[in-house]
């Protein structure tokens, strides 16, 4: 049987682990050990999870988060979000076809008419720290209090810390001396999970989430214990479900919220099937579990969000056919769009969704081109085949808890994207500063937290700025890098790595474009390639005219396979923009550094061109491809709640009739009333209000209550097995 | 330019709604004002939706059959679905204490007529297998009694009543009663005037903050001699949960009046649509009216409910909130015409129960505002009349 799984990666190890075999309705199944059941259903190739109760729609994967219930499946008859829960061994899972069954208790063994269990009053703790979140933000906060020794309890939701840091194959832009640009997303996690566990003030709980911010201070956990313990009795815990994690209300005096962000939803015709699913979603599948979530991917979004997912998912061999961005111009960083761009990857600006088309999952996508006013221009419809589309449209802040505390008025502050929507490099530097605003809200004696640190914040948490003319240099002689980087980004690696101090960014402001100002400090580029090695945006090339002044040595930075190019080869090479400048031959290959995942691919190429290219064509032309017809979805279903299935329609509808209050819209249709609290539609329900012109001021928003995640009553209870 | 009504009804809930519903149904010109944005907003939408007539007082039990027989049938007469779900009401008893409190009850219930019977150890685990067997006793079952989404039942009421002609203003903060030469001229708002000669408070848990008079003939320093005195109306805060749905495994709501520390009684049941719904009774009562969250909930409730149904150790709980119980020193409501402002009509104080004595009420409200009051309403009015004797009054003031 086929299994879709990445063997090979240009930049992640692929370990084997042990093989775990489980049941798929009867069907046994490999999953490997330590992965979640979606992970392991979607390596068999199996994508459709069960139908919703309501309408029979097929349900599958969406957040890969825990934060909705797409994903549920029953795991030996308890129902379970497949993409948290663990594969055990022998496991009989079963798709959920209408109402799950409320599954029977374990009986006492010594009398039956008595539960298999006990209950046992909840724990409560006091910390002075409080840190909901164990990512960029969370750690960086942690690792402050941990060097004043100031108790702190660090918890996150993962098995393992680093929020998304962990998914990150790419490296970081912002300010090398402040946050470590340049270094992989992946690696900067390994580096501040090692800080964070030096600091024996830092406890950390992972596996634990939180749960709601209580009026009398007290935030409630669900503390998990790690899987690896479990080994052994998975069957026995299995039959009191989730029973194996306590809940335990912390009174912290400080409370720091670092949850981060969430995925935001597009409402569009088919928008639930499965296969339609948040970037973030597809790269905890790829990227973390090495699952071939896709065969052909579009993606829907030009933010930093959809444009780097693009490239990982060309890293694990995926191809992808398409990028629709409703704007003018993408709203992220230049580099990534034509990285993304040069690739292969057409990217279709002023376009739009229409629809994903399938029955079961998805089949294809349907795009048009829109006008001024966002609206699509008929006529302008093309199609793709495609199994997979990807929503990137932006993030909201996970701000729940960080609103409840300061409703309650607890001592609270919130990091990173829970604070403000930026890059993981903002979210450190802001973690960093929170850490010690919070020293100094307990009376810790810290100094003035230097200013000029809340200038870099602002730096590394501001949008792309202005684009600027590429900048060839002139001369044809000698060796000297060429920067295809064009916009003013935060973002300075560069100038840290020329052992001959060539390449300068002011300080002050790292968001202007790099100088090369050998000519100003008399010295000569040396080739030594640490630039092109560097660079985030793999926008550095090195022009070499000393051999042959005709035939330029260029060297381009390539994060693929390595089996994917040798010496000799012919390949297509391109300019920034994505232009095809011609095909030229590879002269060599090799690894920046022996521990690095970049390569450095020499070619030789002819001297009218050799200092435009900015890298090499990776996907074929015909991959992207639009199908001869156009498909036209005819059933109106653009859900807006997915979980209680509430279409745009009717919720347009009852905004025509006068409804201003979501909670009324809420009683009504029972939209936001569904498993994820609203977490998906909320922000799509004031979309619609918008469209329709609705001013924001005479729209009551609906009310929160916790819990912000489902939770079984009997981990209330404290129940234990006997 | 004033606008004139025949009624107002200040209140947009669980009894104001239905009352609205009737009166312009009777032709009545009904304005309801409310100062949420929307219908049900207040304790409405907090109440789990049991309706039951098995109580005790004649009053009560009429109101809530009427209401009964409303509920039922809505979706065959108005055609909405409500949810409704004719499962009975089950009072549980573990202890000879409570066996012998639901007995003597019992005895008046079925005196009154009401479909309730006493069900034995194995008929109740028959009704409901899941029950904790160990020391069950038995129970009280009253099969005619049920519950529905209150969400749908006022959404459907003021549709209805919409469509009646009722009108209905909301974010809209009443400021007073407008009263001249002892008679009710209409009410005062944030943002206008509006007269009627009836005005109707049906404010639930809020009955005190617009039990005010506004009388601009009177000298300021004459206001306190003329106001009420306070109505006997304390709201008490009840947390309540709603769970994930699945498949049905229970039909009848399930009420625990044993008291435990921490509560005097909880009871839950599965709504229509799969969900379990649970509330609970604090003790001491948590007086005032603060609907914030608490952490004591959660850890009190599932003990209670895990003891008594072991398998909902396996249901996920969704989402909490907490409504308030606009309490009266007695339990009973206070429903009548004020004596010192004619045509200020007073049903308040609910205790709880407004959702499932709304409807029966409504009618009842409306026939008191037509003056066609029957000999059976007199009755009731007595029982509920806001001038009784309150037993315990002083206690709780």
């Amino acid at each position: 049987m086929a299994e879709y799984r990445i063997l090979h990666h240009p930049i992640l190890a692929v370990e084997s682990r042990t093989g775990v075999t489980f049941y798929w309705q009867g069907r046994e199944l490999l999953a490997q050990q330590g992965e979640t059941i979606a992970s392991a259903l979607f390596a068999a190739g199996i994508r459709v999870f069960g139908h919703h109760p309501k309408d029979g729609s097929p349900q599958g994967i969406f957040c890969a988060n825990g934060q909705c219930a797409q994903c549920l499946v029953l795991a030996d008859g308890m129902p379970v979000k497949s993409c948290m829960e663990v594969v055990r061994p022998g496991v009989r899972v079963e798709p959920v076809e209408g109402l799950p069954e409320l599954p029977q208790i374990p009986r006492n063994q010594v009398s039956a008419e008595k539960p298999g269990f006990s209950l046992h009053e909840i724990e409560e703790l006091e910390v002075p720290v409080l840190i909901i979140g164990g990512g960029p933000a969370g750690m960086s906060a942690a690792i402050q209090l941990g060097q004043r020794g100031i108790k702190t309890l660090l918890v996150d939701d993962k098995g393992r810390l680093g929020g998304k840091l962990v998914l990150q194959t790419h490296r970081f832009f912002g300010s090398i001396n402040a946050v470590y640009a340049g270094t992989r997303g992946i690696d900067i996690a390994t580096k501040l999970e090692s800080q964070v566990r030096g600091h024996e003030a830092v406890e950390i709980w992972l596996n634990s989430t939180a749960l709601a911010v209580f009026s009398d201070g007290k935030v409630g956990i669900l503390r998990g214990i790690p899987s690896q313990s479990l080994q052994g009795d998975f069957a026995e815990v299995a039959a009191i479900s989730n029973h194996r994690d306590s809940y335990v209300l912390l009174k912290p005096q400080v409370l720091l919220v670092a949850a981060g962000a969430r995925e935001k939803s597009l409402a569009f015709r088919g928008n639930t099937l499965p296969g339609v699913y948040g970037a973030g979603a597809f790269q905890t599948l790829v990227n973390r579990d090495l699952v071939r979530a896709a065969e052909r991917l579009f993606i829907v979004g030009g933010g930093n969000v959809g444009l780097i997912a693009g490239y990982h998912a060309l890293q694990a061999g995926i191809e992808v056919v398409g990028l629709v961005e409703a704007l003018p111009e993408c709203g992220g960083y230049k580099v990534h769009r034509d990285k993304l761009h040069r690739m292969g990857v057409p990217i279709y600006t002023s376009h739009t969704i229409l629809s994903a088309n399938g029955a079961e999952q998805v089949e294809s996508v349907t795009i048009a081109q829109v006008d001024g006013k966002f609206k699509p221009i008929p006529g302008t419809e093309k199609s793709f085949a495609c199994d997979t589309v990807l929503i990137a449209v932006g993030l909201d802040p996970v701000n729940e808890f960080y609103a409840k505390a300061q409703e309650f008025g607890l001592t609270a502050f919130a990091a990173g994207d829970a604070e403000e929507i930026a890059e993981a490099s903002a979210a450190m530097f802001s973690g960093k500063i929170k850490g010690l605003e919070i020293a100094q809200a307990l009376g810790h004696d810290v100094g003035e937290i230097p200013p000029d640190w809340y200038r870099t914040a602002d730096i590394l948490r501001s949008k792309p700025g202005q684009v600027i003319e590429e900048r060839i240099p002139a001369e044809d002689t000698g060796i000297f890098p060429v920067f295809h980087c064009s916009q003013e980004i935060p973002c300075n690696p560069c100038t840290s790595v020329c052992t001959q101090g060539l390449i300068h960014i002011d300080e002050s402001d790292i968001r202007t474009v790099p100088q090369f100002i050998a000519e100003q400090v008399d010295k000569q580029c040396i080739g030594c390639e640490k630039c092109v090695t560097v660079c985030p945006g793999l926008a550095i090339t090195l022009a070499d005219y000393r051999k042959d002044a005709e035939h330029p040595t260029v060297t381009i930075p390539y994060e693929f396979l390595r089996e994917s190019i040798k010496a000799g080869d012919s390949v297509t090479v391109l300019d920034a923009s994505g232009e095809a400048l011609g095909n030229v031959e590879v002269t060599r290959v090799r690894a920046a550094k022996a521990n690095d995942h970049t390569l450095l691919v020499q070619v030789k190429a002819p001297r009218e061109y050799a200092k435009r290219i900015a890298g090499i064509q990776i996907q074929e032309q015909w991959v992207a491809e639009p199908m001869d017809h156009y498909v036209e979805r005819l059933t109106d279903d653009t859900v807006v709640c997915r979980c209680e299935r509430v279409t745009a329609g009717e919720i347009r509808d009852l905004i025509r009739r006068g409804f201003r209050d979501l909670n009324e819209i809420k009683a009504v249709t029972r939209a936001g009333m569904g498993s994820c609290g609203s977490k998906t539609c909320n922000a799509l329900i004031h979309r619609l209000f918008r469209d329709e012109g609705v001013a924001y001021g005479e729209v009551t928003d609906a009310t929160r209550r916790p819990l912000f995640m489902e939770v079984p009553l009997g981990v209330f209870a404290g129940v234990t097995k006997e | 330019m004033t606008e004139t009504y025949d009624t107002i009804i200040i209140g947009a809930g669980s009894v104001g709604v239905p009352t609205a519903f009737n009166l312009a149904r009777a032709g009545v010109r009904t304005l309801v004002l409310d100062e949420r944005p929307s219908p049900g907003q207040g304790s409405n939408k907090a109440a789990i939706g049991g309706v039951r007539a098995t109580h005790s007082d004649p009053a009560k039990i009429r109101l809530n059959l009427r209401s009964l027989e409303i509920l039922s049938t809505w979706q065959a007469t108005y055609g909405d679905d409500i949810e409704w779900n004719t499962g009975g009401y089950v009072f549980v008893a573990y202890r000879e204490r409570e066996e012998k409190i639901l007995k003597e009850l019992l005895v008046i219930q079925k005196a009154f007529g009401l479909n309730i019977d006493w069900l034995d150890r194995e008929a109740m685990l028959a009704l409901l297998p899941d029950l904790n067997p160990v020391d069950l006793l038995g129970g009280t079952y009253s099969p005619d009694d049920g519950h529905c989404s209150t969400l749908l039942t006022s959404h459907a009421f003021y549709e209805h009543a919409r469509a009646a002609g009722a009108k209905f203003r909301f974010n809209e903060h009443v400021t007073g009663l407008k009263v001249e030469g002892g008679k009710v001229e209409g009410i005062a708002t944030d943002k206008g005037a509006y007269s009627a000669p009836v005005v109707i408070n049906a404010a639930g848990a809020w009955a005190n903050s617009i039990h005010r008079v506004l009388d601009p003939a009177l000298p300021s320093t004459d206001l306190p001699s003329y106001q009420f005195t306070s109505l006997p109306v304390y709201p008490d805060s009840h947390e309540a949960a709603i769970t994930e749905p699945v498949a049905r495994f229970m039909h009848p709501m399930v009420v625990d009046i044993r008291p435990a520390p921490g509560s005097t009684n909880y009871y839950f049941y599965q709504h229509y649509t799969g969900q379990i719904v649970f509330c609970i009774t604090p003790s001491p009562n948590l007086w005032g009216e603060d609907r914030r969250e608490t952490s004591s909930f959660l850890p009190m409730v599932a003990q209670r409910m895990i003891d008594l149904m072991p398998r909902l150790a396996n249901i996920r709980v969704r989402r909490t909130w907490r409504g308030l119980y606009p309490m009266t020193p007695d339990g009973s409501p206070l429903v009548g015409w004020s004596r010192e402002i004619e045509g200020y009509l007073l049903a308040v104080g609910m205790c709880g129960q407004g959702f499932m004595l709304g409807p029966g009420l409504g009618e009842l409200l409306t026939r008191m505002a037509l003056q066609q009051t029957t000999a059976d309403d007199a009755e009731s009015l007595d029982i509920l009349s806001p001038y009784r004797e309150f037993k315990g009054m002083e206690k709780l003031k």
